[in-house]
């Protein structure tokens, strides 16, 4: 074989070593920016989704879930009471699982950047998002940067909370923990 | 040899006997007449099916009537007004699950009245409301 065709494979295997790490660190890029998901306990899924979408509890901290299933009776303007076995049951799960959500450490581009920063200033001083909602953390709108402006216009529009909240308006497989971006399908009314 | 069993089996037996009674109101499901007899017992009073419509259908000086999440006439899905999240129908003959466990009714409706009247609902309320809701057909 000549050194000329020798060199062109040391170039072509060079090129797929890296090539292949490039995907491979892409990959591992996804992976880290998306939510870790756990199966869900049974008692949770039962108590929880049966009003909305029962949420991985690593999107919020430890904090968040101990304030939030010790207030159920004013559980975001809706009496959500459970007993006081089930609420300790409940409360010792989502801990043990909590604040597992993608660190967004750097700003976000676009429409997201100004929220991102009013929700990340909020986190840092407090060490959980305003009112302990999983859409008003700075992950959430780091996550969510590359979404379209007309989109972004509804989520920031107050009265689009319903739609906000409800993940499986777009991830077709939230209630399965699978945030991944090839399973999102926006509907016809938010498309821009 | 006796014709009747050993002490030690007749002990055994009634054992089991004893069990199976009290395991009884654990496995068996209840049914929405019964829970309808519940409330109809602790009201004292006949259950009005006109009644239940008119309270379920109308506001209690509150944000929400149970129609706002249930529709009007909940023999089909209703959508949560507050998460927009699918609620299957309310009436048992459309959904067999509804009204067959006491701990699950009573559940919704303390979280329920709550928001819908501002306490929870009287026995004889509960009794009228579930008395129409089995007219539906």
């Amino acid at each position: 074989m000549s050194n000329r065709s020798n060199a062109a494979i040391h170039a072509a295997s060079a090129c797929l070593a890296f090539a292949s790490a490039a995907l491979s660190s892409v990959a591992l890029a996804e992976e880290e920016r998306n939510i870790h998901s756990v199966p869900l306990l049974p008692l949770y899924q039962q108590e929880c989704s049966a009003c909305h979408i029962a949420y991985q509890p690593g999107m919020l901290p430890a904090g968040s879930w101990q304030r939030i299933v010790n207030n159920l009776k004013q559980h975001y303007g809706v009496n959500a009471s459970l007993d006081e076995d089930t609420v300790k049951e409940l409360e010792q799960w989502l801990t043990a699982q909590a604040d597992r959500a993608p660190a967004m450490p750097v700003p976000p581009e676009g429409h997201a950047a100004r929220s991102w920063l009013a929700f990340k200033l909020f986190e840092v001083e407090t060490g959980h998002p305003p009112e302990d909602r999983i859409t008003r953390s700075s992950w959430f709108w780091g996550i969510h940067q590359r979404m379209p402006s007309a989109m972004w216009r509804q989520l920031e529009n107050q009265k689009a909370i319903k739609s906000i909240s409800n993940c499986d308006t777009c991830h077709t497989t939230a209630d399965k923990g699978n945030f991944s971006k090839h399973n999102v399908r926006a509907p016809a009314a938010l498309k821009p | 040899m006796s014709i009747f069993p050993s002490p030690s089996v007749t002990r055994l037996l009634q054992v089991l006997a004893l069990a199976l009674v009290a395991a009884a109101p654990c496995v068996h499901a209840e049914t929405s007449e019964q829970i309808l007899d519940q409330y109809r017992t602790q009201a004292g009073t006949a259950p009005d099916p006109s009644r239940g419509q008119q309270f379920f259908t109308s506001k209690h000086d509150h944000e929400w009537s149970c129609s706002s999440c249930h529709g009007d006439k909940p023999v089909q899905t209703g959508k949560h007004v507050v998460t927009g999240k699918s609620i299957g129908p309310l009436a048992p003959a459309f959904n067999q699950e509804r009204f067959t466990n006491t701990a699950k009714v009573e559940k919704w409706f303390r979280r329920n009245c709550n928001d819908v009247v501002g306490r929870e609902c009287t026995p004889a309320e509960k009794a009228d409301v579930i008395s129409w809701l089995l007219t539906l057909k």
